[in-house]
């Protein structure tokens, strides 16, 4: 065996947990800290990148590179995990550290490393197929305890990696390789799906609009927990245009709804639409604005602890995907599980009287014990 | 009255009821009083998957057998010298057991015509003279219970509850069984219910009171302690050695323990033990899976945790994915896996040791592991550590390969000094380590060929890690041909290379021509069998293989020194198969899958069948 010297326990490393940029301070330790401030650049890892041209993943890519600085957070204490498939390349071009798990199992290696690590600001990549289909289990569980990871979901509705198979996200009748015919399984909505397990911050976003997927980032980063983000990602060989409606001019902003908090939710090219909760149903309703009672428009309020609004809310989007709601669908406040298994330890560990060692040999010799001589 | 008092040197007892009636307590606490005394201990509890089992039916027994000695002693016996039988489908289910000659105390208030009938008794066994063979004691062991308890204030179904006690009074009268410990046992466990104390209390006295008194039991036993090393002993099963020498590896490393565990029987109790030790830095999730459970126990390895999965053979089974993952990442992890009978759901809570192929070869790839197996309770404390050594040492994954025998069983332990338990403390990488101040997340150590273990939060390491074919030294993607063919032998070749000790022979005479080998949980039962051999004249070598991955460098030369080889194993072969592969030993194999330990005995029946045939 090598000799072997000392090594630092993680639990020394100073504690900084994701904050958003603005007024990070506390104990984070700034970027600028280290010397400068951080830039785009420095978040592009060596590594040749590797989708298709054209696809919505370097859209997404771009994105992030750009917002990390914003965080403030050292590069060597962001971690991106993955699972397989496309989207699961993506730790390979953020130069933090980075793994390329198993297929589905990324939440449950993030739990992980999140729980042991709170030093460290802790991302997932997945896709839908990944997510969704082989992965379903880790990703309710992560999102009912509140892991405190940020889950970013590439929807494109299809399996890109193995050639264009339908996936979990892809609608009733989906003619792929794998389903000559039409699939006849019916779709998951993601985002009803993370509102099922009470998921505390859930939002959607797109690929190409860089601007509100920052704006989305920006507000998950801030929130302590699990933040489960939907990102609609175009997937050009597979499954060509499947969000254009909400992408050409000629029809996004009518099929579009754009959740703001505070604000009351009326969309259109012309505001000519509103969703009004109706008297009497469980769910909320499009209706135009001109025939609804200003009073009765819903006013959007990402903090209703109740996950029913938010789930209404994900019920809007019809097979076309008009009425699809982006941004922020629910942001409540919860103790991440994180926190809850931080501070059972720390109760315990205050109780360990003195040297560790002493403390041990006191448990080998705990309950009936007797000597020989 | 003053009873004669034999002194014997050996006696094992099964204590057996139904699911209900406590004997595993019953069997612990006998235990207790019994390591108080300083007797070598041996324990065996044999129980149903199903928590309650229909009453009084035979697949509702659940017993508990415990041996114990005046000299050391490596197995909890082969067959009872005294069975407490408190029902008729305790009776017939333990009676194939006993010898001719041993003593039946049994509870004759069960013995009614319906308990009878339902596990097919025509006729009452204790009065229709099939016992005769045997030293049959009829004891209302209830009806004597509830009437000790008739002026107590508790329900008449907590009277009848406290019979075991009773029966327990009764064995510690019959074999001179200090008492104390038992005494404040029972006021410890009902101490926010004193009434239930207090008459748990009385039904143990009567039992022993009416050893005294009744002329049936007219000898008392006594079983000197045992000749030990000096020290200080406990009593332990090897879960809960397991469980502390993953404590003990976290200590003694300095690091942070993570256990990821689903519950699976026999297993869960390593997961319960542990999340009782917090304050030593232990955190233990329940996760929604065993999958779930080892990539979280993965994430915090590759955060700088010691991490540690444990489960049984179908929780392997799911994990192998992610194993294949660490291998490739070249992390630490620990995988225990506490064997039970397979394929499938198999018998849960019976032992087997059939997981042995699939901890070397279960995972697609060539994905090789550690895999370290211990060969008692106590033992699991230590191979315990030993695997946390192998894994942070050496960055990889290792199985420890536990089963339901040992880890249900117990036996005495003499407390070790902590200041002799390895030193296991690593070095993190903490920054560039190439001359041109490079950072290769694959460079190697020249010695144990380990990889870095550079932890996020360490700045200017970052890098990327994956379950893609990686370049040598970089880490990068690779589909290089002559690379993949490189780290493939790379990774089998740093497993082959971890240093283990050497094989030891126990071959007193040195003049033996056989050699058996063992593995895990059979060590107990070979040296019982060997023992008796040599008691004989009959010469025979031991070995016993703690390292089944690598194997010890000397294993080949050991069995080549021996005329015949022969291994006992409770599966079809496993290591036998093994052994025939990488040495071309011509080994026998000696095989059962019964779901219990082999007995000593037959052991050396067929051992000595094979001494006179080499």
């Amino acid at each position: 065996m090598p000799e072997l010297q000392g090594a630092s326990p993680p639990e020394r490393l100073p504690t900084a947990r994701n904050r958003p940029a603005a007024g990070a301070g506390g104990n984070g330790v700034s970027a600028a800290a280290s010397g400068r401030a951080l830039a785009m650049k420095d978040f592009k890892s060596d590594q040749e990148v590797r989708w298709c041209p054209g696809c919505g993943d370097y859209a997404i890519l771009a994105a992030v590179q750009s917002f990390m600085p914003e965080l403030n957070i050292p590069r060597e204490r962001i971690v991106f995990v993955s699972g397989i498939g496309c989207s699961s390349r993506f730790p390979y071009y953020m130069n933090t550290y980075g793994m390329h798990s198993i297929h589905g199992r990324a939440p449950a290696i993030a739990t992980g490393l999140s729980v042991t690590r709170p030093d460290l600001s802790v991302w997932i990549v997945t896709g839908d197929g990944d997510a969704l289909s082989i992965g379903g289990n880790h990703l309710i569980h992560a999102l009912r305890r509140n892991v405190n990871v940020k889950i970013l979901l590439f929807n494109n509705k299809i399996y890109g990696l193995t050639k264009g198979q339908y996936s979990p996200t892809s609608e009733l009748g989906k003619i792929t390789k794998s389903t000559p015919v039409g699939s006849a399984d019916s779709p998951f909505n993601p985002i009803s799906l993370a509102l099922g397990a009470e998921a505390t911050f859930v939002a959607r976003t797109m690929d190409t609009d860089r601007k509100h997927l920052q704006s989305v980032l920006r507000s998950a980063a801030s929130h302590e927990g699990s933040a489960f983000i939907e990102i609609y990602q175009n997937c050009n060989i597979f499954n060509d245009g499947a969000f254009d409606t909400l992408k050409e001019p000629a029809t996004r902003d009518d099929y579009m709804i754009r959740l703001e908090h505070g604000r009351p939710i009326t969309f259109g090219a012309d505001n000519q639409f509103a969703v009004i909760h109706p008297s009497g149903g469980f769910g909320l309703r499009v209706v135009p604005t001109a025939e609804a009672d200003p009073g009765e428009i819903v006013v959007h309020d990402e903090t209703v602890a109740e996950p029913a609004y938010a789930f209404a809310l994900s019920r809007l989007p019809g097979d076309d995907l008009r009425n699809t709601p982006i941004g922020v669908f629910r942001k409540v406040a919860r103790n991440s599980y994180d926190t809850l298994v931080r501070e059972q330890l720390a109760t315990a560990k205050s109780k360990l009287s003195g040297d560790p060692e002493a403390e041990l040999a006191a448990l080998l010799g705990a309950g009936d014990t007797w000597t020989i001589l | 009255m003053t009873k004669e008092v034999r002194q014997l040197d050996r006696v094992v007892i099964r204590f057996a009821g139904d699911s209900g009636d406590g004997m595993q307590l019953t069997g612990d606490r006998f235990t207790s009083e019994t390591a108080q005394l300083g007797n070598d201990i041996s324990t065996l509890p044999n129980f149903p998957a199903e928590i309650r089992a229909p009453a009084g039916t035979l697949p509702g027994v659940s017993s508990f057998q415990v041996h114990f000695a005046n000299f050391d002693i490596l197995t909890p016996g082969d067959s009872p010298n005294v069975l407490v039988a408190m029902n008729p489908a305790a009776l017939k289910a333990n009676l194939p057991d006993l010898p001719r000659g041993a003593e039946i105390i049994a509870n004759t208030d069960e013995f009614t015509k319906r308990n009878l009938a339902k596990v097919g008794y025509a006729d009452n066994p204790l009065e229709d003279g099939s016992l005769s063979g045997y030293t049959v004691h009829p004891v209302g062991l209830t009806s004597m219970t509830v009437k000790a308890l008739e002026d107590h204030d508790i329900s008449k179904k907590d009277a009848e509850r406290a019979k075991n006690m009773f029966a327990l009074g009764l064995l510690s009268w019959m074999y001179a069984r200090p008492y104390e410990s038992t005494l404040e046992f029972l006021e410890r466990k009902f101490a926010s219910r004193p009434a239930l104390a207090a008459a748990n209390i009385v039904a143990f006295k009567a039992g022993w009171n009416f050893g005294e008194t009744t002329e049936d039991f007219a000898v008392r036993y006594e079983v000197k302690p045992a000749k030990m090393p000096p020290g200080n002993y406990r009593n332990i099963t090897g879960n809960t050695a397991l469980a502390l020498g993953l404590v003990a590896a976290g200590v003694r490393s300095r690091l942070p323990v993570f256990l990821g565990a689903y519950p699976i029987t026999p297993a869960s109790d390593i997961l319960h033990e542990l999340s009782k030790h917090k304050k030593f830095g232990v955190t233990t999730m329940q996760a929604e899976d065993e999958i779930a459970a080892i990539g979280a126990t993965l994430g915090a390895s590759y955060g700088g945790a010691l991490g540690v999965t444990t489960t049984s053979g179908p929780g392997v089974a799911l994990k192998g994915e992610t194993i294949s993952l660490a291998v490739a990442l070249e992390l630490p992890l620990v995988i225990v896996d506490v064997q039970r009978a397979g394929p499938s759901t198999g018998m849960p809570t019976k032992t087997e040791q059939a997981d042995l192929n699939m901890a070397l070869f279960g995972r697609h790839g060539e994905a090789p592991v550690a895999v370290v197996a211990p060969c008692s309770p106590s033992d699991c404390f230590h191979a315990a550590i030993e695997a946390a050594r192998i894994a942070l040492t050496y960055r990889t994954p290792v199985i420890l390969l536990s089963d339901g025998y040992i880890a249900n069983g117990s036996e005495p332990w003499r407390l070790p000094e902590v200041s002799d338990l390895p030193d296991l403390r690593v070095e993190f990488a903490t920054g560039p380590n190439t001359d041109d101040g490079q950072f290769l997340p694959y460079l190697r150590d020249p010695v144990t060929m380990a990889r870095p273990w550079a932890i996020p939060g360490t700045p200017g390491l970052e890098h990327r890690i994956g379950g893609l074919e990686k370049a040598d030294k970089t880490g990068d993607i690779s589909y290089d041909p002559t690379n993949h063919d490189f780290m493939v032998r790379t990774r089998a070749a740093r497993i082959e290379a971890i240093e283990v000790p050497d094989l030891e022979v126990d071959d007193p005479s040195g003049e033996a021509s056989v050699l058996v080998l063992g593995w895990g949980s059979t060590y107990g039962p070979i040296g019982a069998a060997c023992r008796a051999l040599r008691a004989r004249g009959i010469d025979i070598a031991q070995a016993h293989l703690r390292h089944l991955s690598p194997m010890p460098k000397n294993t080949g030369e050991v069995l080549r020194r021996y005329e015949r080889v022969v291994i006992p194993e409770m599966n079809l072969g496993q290591l036998a198969n093994v052994i025939r592969a990488r040495y071309v030993v011509d080994a026998i194999r000696y095989n059962q899958v019964r779901g219990l330990p082999f007995t000593a005995a037959e052991l050396e029946t067929m051992l000595e069948e094979v001494v006179k045939n080499a």
